[in-house]
């Protein structure tokens, strides 16, 4: 392989590192309070509110029906908007963020679903309110958990960012296709299937093991 | 120090309303340990938790230390909940904190400084003889220690009430009667009110001073330990009694028929409770001494303590002529202890030959 190659090769691992890093960090922010919202609104919870609650996760579920490709075309109009563009990295990030949220969302929600109710009664029994319950019995005792939860999201988003690679965001996706398929380059090809692999790997590798610190269970 | 007035609750469930409270009616007086024996779904955990209002109650009143918590604003009850000291059947500890920050954690909530923090939980820790243990995490003690530090976890805010929720039908024997022994410990040293749940009569007869009996949402028998165990009213409460205290005949006579008159050869079983002073006295000896015609059989004896008093039991079986044992029973009559005659029973050898 060519050294201008490697420097290609290089600098897409950058774009997708980039975008990945970028778009969960801001998913995360909102994805984290969303998966809060909509498991103690649920019934029986600390802060019902049913209608709000199957109002929420009627959205959730919309947006998580939508296929990537799709999503990534149909918000064309809402990414111009917000970043003035509808081609490149930082164009692509918005609809990375707009389908991760809810996903984490519905993710951190089943985290929490595990903390024990009676956690929750100790806390309640003892004065505590229901932000005091969220940050210091919910979150927490479902650390270990979220953080498992997330690295699944990273990881799908690893695989969506080389999808808007293909309408222009750039990153490995990009490559892949603009050099390894229409160019007729396997080796292309093929160097950014293993960058991707490893990536992964390495992901999963660094959930694991923060997801182990955290677990005192 | 805790009152309850005629407590209702209702909960709404597809098979119509549930009716767990039926009108309670509770005055825990301050410094007592108060025991509420029910069995499961007799409504004793609603009940508990109404006191602490983690059940609003339907209807009726709670009072604690003479703040009426049913008039209460949800932020108003939050702030009167850390004079309420609660532990639990599972231990509800944080998993994710260790046993110091789990016991700092009302502290915490409460937005006190870290050193008056470990000023308060290192004398917890202390008592409840964790101190070695203070930086592990729960799923590394046992049951009986994880009891502990929800125990220090409830007096960490100086409540002036603690309830326990079946505190201790999760652990063996040998710790259930240590856990017991540091709650009536701390109830002594304190002078905390302790109110506590249990199916389980033998918790009742080790720490409490008083009981009541709820059965199907209404208390049906309360009163001093003493007086229930020994003098107890309802089928329900008997049950639970039977448990500790044998009611069956000794082998030998078992199944035989049981007459109301006498004849000869034929023992007269007599059931003796002593209670208080009299469990010390020889009022057994006194009766061989006084009827030398009389014989008598021990065929069951008990020594037990409730609330701290001597309370014997024992079952007997007098032979003699006739006119002998009725004036015996007149002298055991004159005796401060209850009996109750059986009735004349032969023994299951003597009846055959």
């Amino acid at each position: 392989m060519s050294e201008d190659m490697v420097l290609l090769l290089g600098k897409a691992l950058g774009e997708t590192v980039y975008m990945v890093a970028v778009s969960m960090t801001i998913a995360t922010l909102l994805g984290v309070p969303l998966g809060v919202l909509l498991h103690t609104t649920a019934k029986g919870q600390i802060l019902e509110a049913a209608a709000l609650n199957k109002a929420v996760g009627a959205v959730v579920n919309a947006i998580r029906s939508i296929p990537f490709i799709i999503l990534m075309v149909a918000i064309i109009p809402l990414t111009r908007l917000l970043v003035g563009s509808a081609i490149g990295t930082t164009a692509a990030m918005v609809p990375l963020v707009i389908a991760s949220v809810p996903f984490i969302g519905r993710q951190v929600e089943t985290s929490l679903k595990e903390v024990p109710y009676g956690l929750i009664e100790a806390a309640q029994a003892m004065g505590a309110s229901p932000a005091q319950i969220i940050f210091r019995v919910l979150l927490p005792e479902s650390m270990p958990s979220i953080v498992a939860q997330l690295t699944t999201v990273i990881i799908s988003l690893v695989g969506e960012s080389a999808m808007a690679g293909a309408i222009g965001g750039g990153g490995l996706g990009d490559l892949a296709i603009r050099y390894g398929y229409q160019r007729f380059r396997p080796e292309v090809m093929l160097a950014t299937v293993v960058i991707l692999i490893i990536l992964v790997q390495l992901v999963q590798l660094a959930g694991n093991t923060l997801a182990r610190k955290l677990d005192k269970r | 120090m805790i009152k309850l007035s005629q407590i209702e609750k209702t909960y709404a469930t597809p098979a119509g309303p549930l009716r767990a409270l039926k009108g309670i009616d509770l005055n825990i007086k301050k410094g007592e340990i108060y025991g509420i024996i029910g069995l499961s779904g007799a409504g004793k955990s609603t009940l508990v938790r109404c006191i602490n209002m983690l059940e609003r109650p339907t209807r009726g009143k709670v009072f604690v230390d003479g703040r009426e918590l049913t008039a209460m604003s949800d932020s108003e009850l939050r702030s009167v909940r850390k004079d309420i000291g609660m532990i639990f059947q599972h231990f509800n500890l944080l998993s994710s904190a260790t046993v110091y920050d789990n016991i700092a954690f009302p502290l915490r909530l409460a937005g006190k400084g870290e050193d008056a923090i470990r000023a308060k939980v290192i004398p917890l820790l202390k008592l409840v003889g964790l101190e070695a243990k203070a930086e592990q995490y729960p799923s590394q003690l046992s049951g009986g220690q994880k009891q502990r530090v929800g125990i220090a976890r409830a007096l960490a805010s100086e409540p002036k009430v603690l309830l326990c929720d079946e505190a201790t039908s999760a652990l063996d024997p040998q710790t259930t009667r240590s856990i017991l022994d540091l709650i009536k410990s701390i109830n002594e040293r304190l002078h905390l009110t302790v109110v506590v749940i249990t199916h389980e009569m033998q918790v009742i007869k080790d720490i409490c001073d008083k009981v009541a009996v709820l059965d199907g949402g209404v208390i049906t028998e309360q009163g001093t330990v003493l007086d229930v165990f020994t003098n107890p009213q309802k089928d329900i409460t008997k049950e639970f009694i039977s448990v500790l205290l044998s009611n069956e005949l000794p082998v030998a006579f078992r199944g035989g028929l049981v007459e109301k008159e006498y004849s000869e050869g034929a023992y007269l079983l007599l059931r003796l409770t002593f209670i208080g002073e009299s469990a010390d006295e020889p009022v057994l000896a006194g009766m061989i001494r006084k009827f030398p015609e009389v014989e008598c059989t021990m065929l069951f004896g008990q020594l037990d303590q409730i609330s701290g008093q001597p309370f014997g039991r024992m079952i007997v079986g007098l032979t003699g002529p006739q006119q002998q044992i009725d004036m015996a029973l007149g002298y055991l009559a004159a005796q401060e202890l209850r009996e109750e005659v059986i009735g004349y029973v032969r023994r299951h050898g003597a009846a055959a030959g």
